[in-house]
């Protein structure tokens, strides 16, 4: 995406770049084995090729629309809407709130979240109802489970309250339109992205994945070596896969063989918030932090010490604040009528710009999230 | 081995003294066979990959079996009594996980105080298995298969999907496990204490001759005036103790920690037991063998990755590798035993 606007100027500021870190690298003897060979700032990535792929280049989204964009259209009273996550107490849900709440203030709406102290299909069922006598406008759930919600939506739906699922799907004649915080595609690449950028585009990785049958894992590991594929990616080998099972032992053991196993290992990916953190606990405890890269999917807090340390220079997730925004705006939406959740149909969702709803009512949030030193003080989940 | 084979049959001669004097040894101390396989088994990977033999992957494998080890050891002292303690990896999970939410509802408090409440979490979820045992006259089998379910559902009741990061818990919690002594990680440390105070208490005080006796023949044990169900109550409770203690090592060392920690981890303890020559039916074996049985087990799993094998094989050729080891074990004292024999009829 950055790399098509690329000049001849750009070029030219790139090999400065290049040169610089390369002088840097000789006098405070940064790069371990051989030296980085290309110098790639925060938001770019190795591929050489026009960005295909899909590939998220900037952490944050670039389009800055108006606060007010989808107040606009929001021409009768402002809406009344309701948040309903799997629990109330979860500091992810807690997180995403803050990012509807802001929507709210925007757009001058109402907004509640309401639902279990602990996450339970059950108890919702009644918050629904409950929602449902109230005639909320619009009610957002990420729910416990796909089935057992789906009656008393229905009956929501019913009495002309909008229902909007995010985070977790309920099942597709039950909403009317559902928020998507993850694209496999998009998740397993950005998570190779991260580690070129960190290597310089040169040097042996591995994955260590949960166990060997986990879907989703499984659907992002086929996307890094994907994305392992695109030209400029050459130097960036991939030694092996390993699966930790989720398990925090299996994982640090197997962190601590690979580095023995394969002396040149230069970074490890782990596309598991438990793996990660072993990994990054093993790597400290060997003294490894730092020099042997180490990036994947994670959690803020649990993450932070490492984050902190050095260790993990940055991870990926989605912003939740970001879901919770786009959720209320699609809701918002859904209720002033300028969508249904019918294919192709675009709203304006504030500072995240435009979005489009794909199939099944779907609509998906966008680039996964970097989260580095900088920012992961903003969050608490 | 090949040196007791070829003493047999062969006139007096100086290396038949030598023999004789391995035979005794293995005879006496039964853990020889494995430390054999084990060797055998250095010596077969380090040909393959000469990396494999260095202090720092000696340290490796022997941090990652010093938690299974002092479960081991706990295993040891319950199978040694003709039961077993299938909720071990339960107990190690919710002590884990208690201990940190300990520190996450309450900040600042006192380490010491804390690893002292989880051991004796440890302590009571074991004596509790004692009494369903002892008392209820249920077998162990069936009633620590009840209680890993059990003290499972009460981790993930208690978590209810929240876990426990590095941040949560005080640095000195950390320390216990991150520290080294004289380059020797503490959980290695530890773990060789454990063992050692068990082994020694074992062979040499009376309640450890009486586990053994209980085990070999119950009926006996009882003639003889053995208290019996006391012993296995303490056993099971003294196994809850380790669990805990191994609790603590397991959240001070992963610092995240979920209500599924250590799940499945009974399995490994069972194989380390088995793999170390104690019999599952009770009476024979020792600490140390269960212990040389997590080693032997950690090694195979270090050398299997070292060696870059593909992970799809790892659990095949881990079982494989048990198999081997007990059966060389086997083989190994069932030829000491032979020549013994011998020796006694010359």
């Amino acid at each position: 995406m950055t790399r098509t606007n690329l000049g001849v100027g750009a070029g030219a500021i790139r090999v400065l770049l290049i040169a610089t870190l390369l002088v840097l690298n000789a006098l405070v003897g940064l790069g371990h084995g051989p030296v980085a060979a290309r110098g790639l700032a925060q938001g770019e990535d190795c591929a050489t090729d026009a960005a295909g792929g899909g590939s998220p280049a900037a952490a944050s989204p670039a389009a800055a629309a108006s606060p007010a964009g989808g107040g606009g259209e929001n021409g009768g009273t402002p809406p009344n809407i309701a948040f309903l996550p799997k629990d109330v107490e979860n500091d992810y849900f807690v997180t995403a709130a803050g990012g509807a709440e802001e929507a709210a203030a925007e757009i001058g709406g109402e907004f509640q979240q309401v639902g279990p102290a602990t996450a339970s299909a059950a108890e919702q069922v009644t918050y629904v109802q409950t929602l449902t006598q109230q005639e909320v406008d619009a009610i957002v759930v990420s729910a416990n489970d796909p089935d057992a919600l789906s009656p008393s939506l229905q009956a929501a739906m019913d009495q002309g309250i909008a229902v909007v699922s995010y985070d977790s799907d309920v099942a597709a004649e039950a909403r009317m339109a559902f928020v998507n915080q993850a694209n496999s595609e998009a998740i397993g690449r950005i998570q190779v992205q991260i580690m070129g950028r960190l290597l310089g585009c040169e040097g042996e990785i591995a994955i260590l994945s949960a166990a060997s049958t986990a879907t989703n894992q499984n659907a992002w590991i086929e996307f890094m070596r994907d994305e392992l594929e695109r030209p400029g990616y050459e130097n960036l080998e991939l030694v092996t896969v390993e699966y930790g099972d989720d398990d925090a032992q299996v994982s640090y053991d197997t962190t601590v063989e690979l580095l023995t196993a394969y002396p040149d290992l230069r970074g490890i990916i782990s596309p598991t918030s438990v793996g990660i953190a072993a990994a990054a606990q093993a790597l400290e405890a060997e003294g490894r932090g730092g020099d042997v890269q180490l990036t994947g999917l994670g959690l803020p807090n649990a993450l932070r010490a490492y984050v902190e340390s050095g260790t993990i220079e940055e991870f990926a997730l989605w912003n939740p604040v970001d879901l919770g925004y786009l959720a209320y705006y699609t809701a918002a939406a859904l209720v002033d009528g300028t969508i249904t959740g019918a294919l192709g149909e675009t709203f304006e969702a504030g500072r995240l710009g435009s979005y489009t709803i794909g199939e099944s009512g779907e609509v998906l949030l966008g680039p996964p999230f970097v989260f580095n030193a900088e920012n992961i003080g903003e969050f608490d989940f | 081995m090949t040196t007791a084979d070829g003493a047999i049959g062969t006139g007096p001669s100086a290396g038949r003294l030598r023999a004789d004097r391995l035979v005794g040894l293995v005879g006496r101390v039964r853990e020889l066979g494995l430390l054999v396989a084990l060797a055998v088994l250095v010596a077969a990977v380090t040909a393959r990959e000469p990396r494999f033999l260095s202090l720092n992957n000696a340290r490796t494998i022997l941090l990652a079996v010093s938690i299974l080890a002092v479960v081991a050891v706990g295993q040891t002292l319950v199978v040694l009594t003709r039961n077993v303690d299938l909720s071990v990896a339960s107990i190690v999970g919710v002590t884990a996980f208690v201990a940190g939410d300990l520190f996450k509802q309450n900040p600042g408090l006192s380490v010491p105080l804390v690893v002292a409440l989880a051991c004796l979490l440890g302590l009571a979820l074991g004596a509790l298995n004692g009494a369903l045992v002892t008392l209820g006259r249920v077998p162990a089998i069936v009633a620590t298969l009840g209680t890993l379910y059990v003290y499972r559902g009460v981790a993930f009741w208690i978590a209810g999907g929240e876990q426990i990061t590095v941040a949560d818990v005080p640095q000195g919690y950390r320390d216990i496990a991150m520290t080294r002594l004289f380059g020797v990680p503490n959980p290695i440390l530890i773990a060789a204490a454990v063992a050692v105070v068990a082994a020694y208490l074992l062979r040499t005080s009376p309640v450890g001759r009486q586990l053994y006796a209980i085990g070999g023949n119950p009926e006996a044990a009882r003639l003889a005036g053995i208290r019996s169900d006391r012993l296995v109550f303490g056993a099971f409770a003294v196994c809850g103790l380790l669990c805990g203690l191994a609790g603590v090592l397991w959240g001070s060392r992963f610092g995240r920690i979920d209500a599924r920690a250590a799940s499945g981890y009974e399995l490994q303890v069972v194989a380390a037991v088995v793999v170390g020559g104690v019999n599952i039916f009770g009476g024979v074996g020792t600490v140390l063998g269960a212990v040389l049985g997590a080693v032997v087990l950690g090694t195979v799993a270090n050398a299997l990755t070292i060696l870059r094998f593909s992970p799809f094989w790892l659990q095949a050729i881990s079982g494989l590798a048990i198999l081997v080891a007990v059966t060389l074990d086997l083989l190994i004292t069932r030829r000491v035993g032979r020549a013994l024999v011998a020796r006694r009829n010359r």
